[in-house]
């Protein structure tokens, strides 16, 4: 690895803790939700760097969109979204600090004591090329069950969160036409 | 020594999102607990592709699955606590203590 | 063709889109003037630009409680994702950054206006700003998922991510003319992340201006400068995307490049002034249950003329 790339590691990780640690000491909700996002971009681009510009980029994309998203629900269910009266949302602190703190100690020490092999083959020039390759060919079955499970993800949290079923819109008959919602849609449905 | 270190970052993202799963009573602080855990998990993934066996796509699929996971946790997550949120207005989980099983 | 930019290309590219989005709201202020029914001249068309030191100058507007850096944060952040987001179109075939996965890049940088527009609505803690701020995010769940398709149409077209491989890949037979629904889904997607025209609703007049209600100075210009170079990037991004790039008969590639953006950029301003405000709540509808199919359908006819060939 060259120079430019060591100190784009170095600041975008340096970046990230920074911002992880914020995400748990900020009031401010939406500051809260900005500072992970600026942590989960930092781990964009620690991919990117990395050699994985696809999935780096694709992070980075997927984790503005969810974080306004959260933005949002955030604020919708936070009692004190802007942080103006600071309060504690914790609880059992002490335990959980020891729990953290015990899991990071063994994890660096199994970091830095591990044999870790050497490495082994070369990256191939299009790294983008071979995530497709994996999924599409060797990890097939996996690619098939993370739709599948994108599909159940989506239908459930549909049928979680809605209220209003077929049967409130269009009534017992299924019959009531236009039907009854609160805001009518675009289509005329 | 970056192959450590780098490491090292990943296990400190993944360890402050445990503190704040949790430490956090508001259902939606712990899902950014998580998150986090989860993007520590994406880095590790890859710097081990990077360091260890970047010949393989394994490695990147590891990412792939994460990413998904992480959708998929948001996604249930904002659902769950919308459903409970809707039949008596908690967001927090002390509050919801009655559906430990 | 690919060839890697000069030095000066990463300074360029903003340069040019400036002048493009110049060009776009002196155009808008001229076609204002004669649907008006005032005369057209020169002043006309510098008006908008007078409005530039006009803003600086104005007192800046106090606020009790706002959230000054999220605010600014969201206020830089639209104009400098456009900029960004130049980096890998390209002019000819010059790109500043040809990146090997231009398009997601692009996306990405799109996607940033969400996070930036709804700063700048929750900073400064007023009403109207923040609903402009949620009005874009209902409006970008409804506008994402087909641009999406739509960009993923000609990248599957063309087997490439790299923008000059997808304007190399379409030798003569531009993907505007056998893969029309991706390229007006386009279109669309440029107005609405511009949040121009039809898609103006999160600084609607109905919200006494929404996410600029509250801005003012530096703030105020960087979010109105961020509309109209997103709309200038969006005109130059379809070229290479959906019109052939640079290819063209007797001239340069960079001179039919920039033809075809003006064109573009033409077209998005004239459209922009004809259709209505569409409502969130309303297109939010009609993009998942008519846009997303229709973009699926169209993603499907590259893959299998791909497949055949």
């Amino acid at each position: 690895m060259g120079t430019t790339a060591m100190t784009l590691l170095a600041g975008l990780g340096v970046l990230a803790l920074v911002s992880g640690v914020l995400v748990f000491t900020l009031n401010s909700m939406a500051r809260v939700t900005f500072s992970l996002l600026a942590a989960l971009v930092c781990v964009g681009g620690v991919t990117a760097v990395l050699g994985l510009p696809y999935l780096g980029v694709v992070i980075v994309l997927m984790m503005v969109m969810e974080m306004v998203i959260m933005a949002v629900f955030m604020i919708a269910y936070m009692m004190n979204p802007a942080g103006l009266m600071p309060m504690s949302m914790l609880h059992n602190k002490r335990g959980a600090l020891a729990v953290s703190g015990v899991v990071f100690a063994a994890l660096v020490a199994g970091i830095l004591l591990a044999p870790w092999p050497d490495r082994t083959g070369a990256r191939p020039k299009d790294t983008t090329f071979q995530v497709g390759m994996a999924l599409m060919g060797e990890q097939m079955l996996t690619m098939v069950t993370l739709g599948f499970v994108l599909l159940a993800t989506m239908v459930g949290a549909t049928v979680l969160a809605t209220r209003r079923g077929r049967y409130d819109r269009l009534g017992d008959d299924l019959d009531r036409r236009p039907a009854d919602d609160p805001v009518r849609g675009g289509v005329g449905r | 020594m970056t192959f450590e270190l780098l490491l090292v970052l990943a296990a400190g993202l993944f360890c402050t999102g445990l503190f704040g799963a949790l430490s956090q009573q508001s259902i939606v602080m712990i899902m950014m607990g998580i998150e986090l855990m989860i993007g520590g998990i994406i880095a590790a993934a890859a710097v081990f592709w990077h360091f260890l066996a970047p010949a393989r796509g394994s490695g990147q699929v590891v990412i792939v699955a994460a990413v998904v996971a992480m959708a998929v946790e948001m996604a249930m997550g904002f659902a769950v606590t919308t459903a409970l949120y809707r039949a008596r207005q908690v967001d927090m989980t002390d509050m919801a203590e009655d559906l430990k099983g | 063709m690919s060839e890697a930019g000069e030095w000066w290309t990463p300074l360029a590219a903003p340069g040019l889109l400036l002048v493009l989005a110049v060009l776009a709201t002196t155009g808008n202020a001229v076609l204002d003037a004669r649907s008006a029914g005032r005369p057209v001249t020169l002043a006309t068309a510098v008006r908008p630009l007078l409005g530039v030191p006009r803003v600086l100058a104005a007192q800046p507007r106090r606020l009790p409680t706002p959230d000054v850096l999220l605010w600014r944060a969201g206020a830089v952040t639209v104009p400098v994702a456009a900029v960004l987001s130049t980096l890998v179109i390209p002019v000819g075939s010059h790109a500043a950054a040809d990146l090997s996965v231009g398009v997601v890049w692009f996306n990405a940088m799109e996607v940033l206006t969400w996070a930036g527009l709804w700063l700048a609505g929750w900073g400064p803690d007023s009403v109207f700003s923040l609903i402009g701020g949620y009005r874009f995010l209902a409006l970008g769940l409804a506008y994402e998922l087909p641009l999406m398709f739509a960009l993923i149409s000609t990248a599957t077209g063309a087997q490439s991510l790299r923008v000059n491989d997808i304007a190399d890949a379409q030798h003569g037979l531009w993907y505007a003319v056998w893969m029309p629904v991706a390229f007006v889904v386009y279109l669309a997607g440029v107005l609405a992340f511009s949040f121009l025209g039809p898609f103006a609703y999160p600084a609607g007049r109905d919200l006494a201006g929404g996410v600029l209600a509250e801005a003012s100075g530096v703030d105020r210009l960087l979010l109105q400068a961020g509309r109209w170079l997103w709309l200038a990037s969006g005109a130059a991004m379809a070229v290479p995307l959906f019109l052939g790039g640079g290819a063209g008969p007797g001239l340069p590639g960079w001179v039919w490049s920039l033809v075809k953006t003006l064109l573009v950029l033409g077209l998005l301003v004239w459209v922009m002034r004809r259709v209505p405000v569409a409502r969130a709540d309303r297109y939010v509808e009609f993009a998942w249950v008519v846009l997303i199919p229709l973009t699926i359908a169209q993603t499907l006819v590259p893959a299998l003329v791909v497949l055949a060939r």
